[in-house]
């Protein structure tokens, strides 16, 4: 079985984000980046249903600048096999990148996709459902535990009641949730190995899709800063301030 | 000349840091309040970091190492080295390269477990005579029929008391310099529980909380001719053959440490508010921020490029000695100006600053000191004058 891998580059978790002066968007120069963390967990559930003999080969996929190699090259050296980029400058909308992933799919032909259920730079949360529809094949989003069984998928899902168990026939998509794996560390052989693996590089017109935004940023602003609290005296003064003041009771 | 990263190096960077900051930083208040580091501990990291193939990966990639040049290495020690020295010096162990030194049968019999974390090598050459000046050691072996009988003291050795062997260099025999006689020295390989061979607790010093140096003591230990690592009188050509760039490792873990006490201060100056402002926007504080990141660029750049003259081969001795002595002191006085910014928050053990701060001490004495450095770069130069 082949299984896909997308990887986004984002601004690494750790970073405190900042917005352009201007007001244009987060300030990303200068700033490190690195593999979108819940994508980083759909490569670990590649690696080991490949320990497990499941899966045979491994392609991680990015789309974004020439800098999103080094995300890819993360990918390949936790264990991916080989990797595609897909060369773009500026932003590109989740229904593009489902567009651009649908083409790679179709010449790839993988029984699995496993993306990370949304990027922490948009949240957007998206690209998966979108892909799932382009393809038109099933789809078991926010997984916390992944099962393949023959031709079927046993996917379970974190909802908002618990936890539910949807058996998808493949091919399918699968986007990760935060439990379904602790992703390894990309070890210091296999960084070295990861130079030599193959990475291909291709352009949004192979796959003849516009990547032109449809959306446009207003504005991006800070949050604002949080309000000191107050101290009350007694459970009577509390009372009388969730009351007439918050309007809570 | 290229001073930026390759993708393979930024990884390696990486992932030794997330190594650090996740398995390594969350125990540093137990080993430091503690001043002990339990052993199920160190089996626990352990086989975290040989997972990650961070262990053992200052060693070469055909006996199961990472194959990382001397710059690549040096990126890995600056990482380590952020972090409290007794947990990644054992649980992410760099056995010494002397081993590599060895014969094959003694290969296999402790320079492969070391790398696959079965033993723990220790390197025993100080003594309380004889520090610096190493070949006016008293420690002595004599040939005895086919075997060899070791008397004498050793003393401030690292780790001896968890290592499995001592590479033990030992005086035997003497001779006319043009400074003066001189000991000739051979190492040999000392396995734990020989007859003889006795190892006790050292001193507590006031680095490095966790860590433990040994005395050992050597009363009549017999040992086999197959247990003379290189050849016999050329010990210290064998430590300097084989022992490589401990000069540069040292120097890089200061630079990881330093970087790790300026990052605190400059989260503590930008944070810290008071009169109304944050102390930062005070030229006190900000200029010390300048000079602490100035000199840890300085020493940084001097420590790489050591590394990457080593690399080349064109390193001086004088070269290392520079970017050891550089880092260390650069690190003493970032320091000591971290404290000095966070004010009396800076003392207490809950931020890293007052280890570091203890922690640096130590490094101007070990791996030679700051003065012996000093001897080693002046001695180059006036040499050439015939002084």
């Amino acid at each position: 079985m082949k299984i896909l891998v997308p990887v986004k580059r984002v601004v690494d978790y750790n970073v405190k984000i900042r917005v352009r002066s201007d007001g244009s968007g987060v300030e990303l120069a200068n700033v490190k980046m690195a593999m979108n963390p819940f994508d980083e967990i759909a490569v670990e559930e590649a690696i080991r249903l490949k320990e497990a003999g499941v899966a045979d080969e491994i392609i991680a996929v990015s789309i974004g600048p020439q800098q999103a190699q080094e995300t890819l090259r993360t990918a390949l050296a936790m264990g991916a096999d080989r990797a595609i980029l897909i060369k773009t400058d500026g932003v590109v909308e989740p229904l593009a990148v489902a567009k651009l992933l649908k083409g790679v799919a179709e010449a790839e032909g993988p029984s699995l996709i496993i993306l990370g259920k949304q990027a922490i730079d948009d949240d957007a949360n998206q690209t998966g459902q979108m892909l799932a529809a382009l393809l038109g094949w099933a789809q078991g989003t926010f997984a916390s535990k992944v099962e393949v069984e023959g031709e079927r998928l046993k996917v379970t899902r974190e909802v908002d009641g618990g936890l539910q168990t949807v058996d998808l026939k493949l091919p399918a998509i699968v986007t990760t949730d935060l439990r379904l794996n602790q992703p390894r560390y990309a070890s210091l052989p296999n960084i070295m190995k990861a130079k030599k693996k193959p990475l291909d590089e291709k352009a949004p017109a192979d796959f003849g899709v516009d990547v032109t935004p449809r959306l446009t940023v207003l504005k991006t602003e800070e949050p604002q800063g949080r309000k000191a609290g107050v101290k009350v005296g007694s459970v009577a003064e509390l009372v009388d301030k969730l009351k007439n003041e918050a309007g809570i009771i | 000349m290229n001073f930026g990263l390759t993708e393979e190096q930024q990884l390696i960077v990486d992932t030794t840091r997330a190594f650090v900051e996740n398995e390594l930083y969350p125990h540093e208040a137990e080993v430091e309040r503690t001043g002990h580091l339990r052993m199920e501990l160190v089996n626990e990291i352990q086989a975290k970091a040989i997972a990650a193939g961070l262990y053992a990966a200052n060693m070469p990639e055909e006996v199961g190492g990472a194959g990382l040049d001397t710059v690549t290495w040096l990126l890995y020690e600056k990482e380590l080295g952020r972090a409290n020295y007794a947990l990644h010096w054992t649980c992410v162990a760099r056995p010494s390269n002397i081993l590599l030194a060895g014969s094959d049968a003694q290969k296999e019999k402790y320079l492969y477990p070391c790398i696959r974390g079965e033993k723990w090598d220790c390197l025993a050459m100080t003594e309380p005579g004889a520090g610096s000046d190493l070949r006016g050691m008293k420690a002595s072996a004599v040939q005895d029929g086919g075997d060899w009988v070791l008397n004498g003291t050793k003393h401030f050795i690292s780790h001896a008391d968890i290592a499995d062997f001592a590479i033990c260099f030992m005086a035997t025999g003497e001779e006319e310099t043009p400074r003066g006689k001189k000991k000739k020295i051979t190492a040999f390989f000392v396995d734990k529980g020989t007859p003889g061979f006795s190892v006790r607790d050292g001193y507590r010093n006031v680095s490095h909380r966790g860590y433990t140096n040994s005395i050992l003591e050597f009363d009549d230990c017999r040992i086999p001719a197959d247990q003379v690592l290189g050849e016999v009188h050329k010990g210290f050509e064998v430590a300097n053959t084989w022992l490589g760039a401990t000069r540069l490792q040292v120097g890089a873990t200061c630079l990881g440490r330093a970087e790790r006490a300026l990052e605190h201060s400059v989260e503590y100056a930008a944070q810290r508010s008071q009169f109304g402002q944050s102390i930062g926007k005070n030229q006190g504080v900000s200029f010390k921020l300048a000079d602490m990141a100035t000199e840890l660029k300085a020493a940084n750049l001097m420590v790489f490029e050591a590394g990457w003259k080593f690399d080349q081969g064109t390193v001086t001795d004088q070269d290392m000695a520079m970017a050891k002595l550089k880092a260390t002191e650069m690190l003493a006085y970032v320091a000591d100006e971290a404290i000095q910014i966070h004010g009396g928050m800076g003392l207490m053990d809950d931020l890293p600053l007052e280890r570091i701060w203890r922690d640096a001490r130590v490094e101007r004495i070990w791996e030679g000191t700051s003065e012996i450095q000093r001897h080693i770069i002046s001695r180059a130069m006036l040499r050439a004058k015939g002084a």
